[in-house]
Formats: structure tokens, sequence, C-alpha cells
């Protein structure tokens, strides 16, 4: 197990350290395809923590995404710039801790649909604020954050949150939480406690979502709640995940990266037909691939070759 | 760019004299060069789809097919060079504007861009333009905070005013009625709580206590608000009478339809995006009359008469009395600033700044990169939507009040 381990880790680092140099090579364009990438990787990674083992699937991504991107617009002259990410992180955690206390209780539809709410909920009270309070309702970040600084951040945190789900897979709680996505009652049997698990990988997952909000909010210059709280984002980061194969170390990443570079292919070649074509992946995805291309790939391979003998006996 | 592969030409020609050079190297550019490129990223799907569709994508087309029927965009020497257009669909994502900008900006570097449409989208993709050096012509972004950017980002043009402008332009309006006893100085009012809606609100509340007008009912409602007729009861209820709704298309569309209903009658009747849209005329008729809104053409303008024809011909949709017009106008300064100094974006984006323009407004001019002439407040007249202020502006139609009741049909 020692050399695998050390050869993995070597791994990651090789990679890592070799997408932090990418900047000095990329063309400016390519350096914007890889922020565009490594925040949906990012909040792939995100999403699929929580959601893959516990099987809670969630539709409240841009809730924390546009959380993350609104403190930085609120914040941005207030604070100097690390505060501002932590001070995003820790307004992510707080929503995070009392929306999960408060609802990680439901379970199937009911989750799905209270978290697409709580999108919209958050979006309408900043709105609500914004009318009420201050009187504006777009906000201008101006922070002197280059391309290069924005993609450098999402590439650590996307390194981060990959150590930790990596992390997390390995030991007992990684346990616990499949357990937990598999039977309630036989974890809770178990002795594994359901809420505090639960609570705290749908804290982290949330202020990983929130920051890659904050970290690329200073690319848009204006931010209004439309903008920020576009719903689009949680669909994508779900239709990712999923492809990939939530339950999966490396799902998100192998989600992400192709449907972000097959998105950015279509917006240039079938500006037309985007919606269409998107509708169609979403529906191939659900059916075909259920579990994701990792899961796809492993059984179709089990499966070849006992069965394609008794299907031509059943001829 | 431009630069660049002339100075290769130059190195490789690397023979002739500097003054001969110049001029060959000029020749030789023209000769490789096919066709001028163009790119743009715009809202085909999603929620801004509906408005770029109207104001600003209809534009880019028509403009397109009239540069190419022309033989193409003309250069200082006279020659002309067909569009080669490049297009993306932004998603009505921020993240998508700016990624498309620094796409047409590197990968596909076009020798201009055109601006995306929404003030949010605008300024999202501000500063990209003013790194890359390219004349941003924003139409479709109104904000008062022009005059600031205009600082911030020297090669931006912002050319459909702020709030403010169209606030005081109404209140202005307002007082001079209530002064002639047409009006009773009170007014009920109601904003969507959107960009636009708090903007203009905004505006408007000082504007009309500074006019002496009295809010007596203020009210703020939701994006996809549906049902009217509480609100129309109580402005009904509240003794003014002037109704002003900051609204968008569909609010507008339901707030028009629903006063039909409540057979609410106010003397003035404003109401906000979407007054202006064709259809608006289309489905009201002859009750369209006398509303008032934001924008305005000037009836008696032939090259505008003229614009609207071809862009319903064209491409099968009538442009809007607001925006349309000003972002064929904006195209048309971007085709004479390069026929005058050809492709330096540097050169073309100070001659938009100070240059002259004949376009189908008329003629043409910026203060300090904002496009200041504008119609702030139109009224339906005879099945058009004229400009009625300012109205010591040359083409200014008569203001009509009060305005007729609903005509039940």
């Amino acid at each position: 197990m020692t050399p695998r381990f050390l050869l993995e880790i070597s791994a990651f680092i090789a990679v890592i350290a070799a997408l932090a140099l990418l900047p000095l090579f990329a063309s400016p364009y390519g350096i914007t395809l890889m922020i565009g990438m490594l925040g949906y990787v990012a909040l792939a990674i995100g999403w699929a923590l929580f959601s893959g083992p516990t099987r809670y699937v969630s539709l409240a991504t841009v809730a924390f995404f546009g959380i993350g991107a609104y403190t930085c617009a609120v914040f941005s002259e207030v604070l100097a710039y690390p505060l501002l990410l932590l001070v995003a992180g820790l307004i992510g955690l707080g929503v995070a801790l009392v929306v999960g206390l408060a609802t990680l209780r439901l379970a199937g539809v009911y989750f799905v649909i209270f978290t697409f709410g709580l999108a919209e909920l958050i979006r309408q009270l900043v709105t609500w604020y914004e009318v009420n309070i201050t009187g504006t309702l777009g906000r201008y970040i101006f922070l002197p954050v280059t391309p290069e600084g924005i993609y450098w951040q999402l590439l650590a945190l996307t390194a981060a949150a990959f150590a930790m789900s990596w992390a997390i897979s390995r030991s007992r709680l990684g346990l616990a939480l499949k357990v937990i996505g598999e039977d309630e009652v036989v974890a809770s049997h178990s002795g594994i406690d359901i809420a505090r698990v639960k609570l705290g990988l749908f804290a982290l997952s949330a202020v990983i979502m929130t920051l890659v909000g904050a970290i690329q909010a200073p690319r848009w210059t204006y931010v209004e709640p439309s903008i920020a709280f576009n719903p689009t984002v949680s669909f994508l980061t779900l239709i990712m995940a999923l492809l990939g194969g939530a339950n999966r170390l490396m799902g998100p990443i192998l989600g992400a990266v192709p449907l972000f570079l097959l998105f950015e292919w279509l917006s240039a070649n079938f500006p037309n037909h985007y919606s269409i074509i998107l509708g169609l992946i979403f529906i191939t995805i659900v059916f075909v691939l259920p579990n994701g291309v990792l899961d796809f790939i492993e059984k179709g391979w089990a499966r070849r070759l006992p069965v394609a003998k008794p299907a031509e006996v059943h001829k | 760019m431009i630069s660049m592969k002339r100075r290769v030409l130059l190195r490789t020609g690397a023979v002739a004299a500097v003054t001969v050079a110049t001029g060959f190297g000029r020749a030789a550019w023209a000769e490789e060069r096919k066709s001028i490129r163009i790119g743009y990223a715009i809202s085909k799907t999603g929620p801004n789809a509906g408005g770029a569709g109207i104001t600003t994508l209809p534009n880019y087309l028509l403009w397109a097919k009239d540069v190419q029927d022309a033989g193409g965009l003309e250069l200082p020497d006279g020659s002309r060079l067909p569009l080669e257009i490049v297009e993306y669909d932004d998603r009505s994502s921020a993240e998508e504007v700016v990624r498309a900008i620094e796409r047409l900006a590197n990968e596909d570097k076009v020798d201009f861009i055109l601006a995306p449409w929404g003030t949010g989208f605008n300024l999202a993709a501000a500063p990209l333009f003013d790194r890359y050096g390219y004349p941003q012509l924003a139409v479709s972004a109104v904000t008062d905070k022009a005059p600031d950017f205009v600082k911030r980002w020297k090669k931006s043009f912002w050319m459909l005013g702020g709030g403010h402008d169209y606030a005081k332009a109404l209140a202005a309006i307002m007082a001079d009625a209530g002064k002639a006893g047409t009006l009773n100085g009170k007014v009920a009012m109601v904003s969507v709580a959107d960009g636009f809606g708090i903007d203009l609100v905004s505006a408007a509340r000082p504007a009309f206590e500074e006019a002496g007008i009295e809010v007596v009912y203020d009210k703020t409602y939701p994006v996809g608000t549906s049902d009217f007729t509480p609100m129309i009861n109580e402005a009904k209820a509240s003794g003014a009478d002037s109704f002003v709704a900051f609204s968008y298309p569909p609010d507008t569309f339901a707030i028009t339809q629903q006063a039909q209903v409540a057979d609410f009658n106010p003397k003035l009747l404003y109401l906000g995006v979407g007054t202006g849209f064709p259809v608006y005329a289309k489905n009201n008729s002859e009750n369209a009359t006398g509303i008032l809104s934001l924008g305005g053409i000037d009836p008696a303008n032939a090259a505008n008469a003229d614009y609207r024809k071809r862009h319903e011909a064209v491409t099968g949709i009538a442009p809007d009395y607001w925006g349309s017009v000003i972002t064929y106008a904006s195209l048309q300064m971007l085709q004479e600033a390069i026929r005058r100094k050809g492709l330096d974006r540097e050169a073309v984006a100070a001659e938009i700044a100070s240059g002259s323009f004949e376009t189908v407004l008329g003629e043409t001019k910026l203060e300090d990169n904002q496009l200041r002439k504008l119609w702030w407040t139109g009224q339906w007249q005879n099945g058009q939507f004229v400009g009625i202020a300012p109205g010591d502006r040359a083409g200014a139609s008569q203001l009509v009040l009060p305005r007729q009741s609903w005509k039940k049909a």
C-alpha cells in the first residue's frame, strides 16, 4: 500500500505543479478557459463531497456560489483581499450550518425541492435588502486581481477540495457516509451520528462552493442577484458530477472537464441550438449513465464477458 | 496585430526605402487581408435572450447585411473589405461573457468587438474591452455612472443615458402639467424589484420631490409578478391622477390589460420597458394612444423611418422605439470611423469620441463619450411612439394630456 500511496501522492503533486505553471505558457484565452473549467471542477467536487455518498441531490450550489460572489462585492472596498475570502467562507459556513440543521432531516425529492428553493430564497432576500435598505441593485467590484491570480486561487481551492475528498473517502467518516447513503436506519443503529456527519459534510461542501463564487466574482466587475444566483450553475454542476460519477474520487473531474469543453464548443459552433443540445445531454446522462461514466465502463466491462454467451442461448 | 503584420512584411521586404516601404507595406497588407473580422457575444439563450433578441441582435444582423450588400466595410483608401462575423452565445451568464470576449480578442483576433446586451454584461465586458484596446459602444446599458466609467475605461461609450435622466424628464412633464392644471400633482408609482426598476424609482423619488409632486403610493413588486390588480386598485383609491410603473415587458403588458379590466383611467399613464415594443401597439391598438414611456423617435426623421422599414423587412421583426435605432446608429458610427481612420482601434476610438456622424438618428455626436441627445420620454400618438422630452429638441412632438379613457372592445 505504501508505495502505491506514495505514487498517488507524487502524481497528484506533479499534476498540480504542472497546472500551476500553465499560465506561463498559455494564451490569455487559455487561462480564461482554465478558470471556467477549474471553477466547475471545484463546484462538482464540492457537490459530490456531500451529495455523492449521502445521495442527497442538492440544487443549492448556486445559493452558496452566489453568496460568495455577493460577499466579494459587498466587502470588496472595505476588506483586504485574503480577508475577503475568509469572510466569504465564514458566511457560507454559517448559512450552511443553519440551513443544514433545519433541513437535513428531509429526504429524497423534498430535499431537492428545498435546495432549489433555497437558492431562490437567498436571491430574493438579497434583492429585498438591496431594494429596501441600500436602494440600488447592482454592485461594482473593482479589485486588482489578474486572471492568473484567479486561476491560481481556483487551482489551490480545487487541489484542496480534491485532497479533502480523497482523505474523507479513506477515513472512518467516509465509511460512515457510505452507510448513510445505503441505509440511514442501519447507519444510526451502527452508532453513527447521522445528523452531525451530514451537517459537517454539507457545510464543508458549501464552503468550497462559496469560495468558488468569491474567487470568480472579481472577473465580472458588476454583480446583481440575477447574475450571481443564476440557477444554470446548479444544474450544470449537478450534471457534471453525475456524468463522471458522484461516488468516485475522479468522477467530478471526469464529468466537469469534458462537459465544460463541450459547452464551450457548442456555444461557439451551435449558438442557436445550445439549449436543445444541453437538454438532450441531460436526458442522455440520466437515462444511459445514471451512475456515471466510470461506473458504466466498469460494469460494461464486467458484464460483457460472462453475459455474451447466455444471450446467444436465448436466441 | 495589424502593426505586427506590417512589421513582418516590412522586414521580409527589407529592400525599399522607408517612404516607399510604408506605401508598399500598406498596399501589400490590404491585398493580403481578405476581410474585416467583427465579433460579438450575445445572449441567445437564457433570461436575457428576450431583450437581446429585440434590441441588439437584429441590428447586428441588419448592419452586417447592409455592409455586405454595399460590398464590405470601406477603408480610408477607398477599398472595401467584406465582414467576417464571429458570434458567440453568452447564455445569459456573466462568466460566459467574460470568456467569450477574451476568446474574441485572443483566439479569433477580431478587429472590432460589438457590445453585449444589458447593463451588467456591458460592465462585465468593459475591463476586457479596455485591456485589449477595443472601443466599446455600449448601447443597451442604462447607468448613471457613465461619467465615472468613461474615466476608468477611456474607450468605452455609453449611449442610453441613466435613470436620473429619464426620471427628471418625467418629473418635469408632470410638474408642467400640474402648473397648467391638467394634473393634480399627485402620483402613484410601482416599480419592479430589479436593476431597471430600482434605478428608476430611486431616481424618481427625489426628482418628484424636487418638482413638487406628491408621491401618494409607492410600491415595489418582485420580478415575475403577474397579478397587479391589488396595486392598481390601491393606486386608483390613492387620489393620484398619474400612474407610473417602472416595469419590465411582461409586467408592462399585464398592467395595461389589468388597468383596462379595473377601468383604471389615470390622466397620465407611464409604463416601463416593453411599451416601446412593436407588439405593444399591435396588441393594444388604439388603447396605446397617450401612454408614456422611455425613448421615442422623431416621426419626421426620414432616415429613421427608412431604417424601421428595412429592419422589419430584413429581420422579420419591427425595431423597438428605444434602444434599437441607437444600436444601429452606434454601428454606423463605428463603420464611419473605420472609413475615416482604418483599422487602428486607438484612432477609431478617438474618432468616435470626437467626430460627428450622420446616422439614422440624424447628426450624432458624443459628449464625454456619452450620447446625450436622447428622447427621455415618449408617447404613443397615431400608432407611433414619438419623443416628447426634451421638448426643446428638434423633432419633439407635443405632449397630449390627459390621455383618453380605455376603449372597450
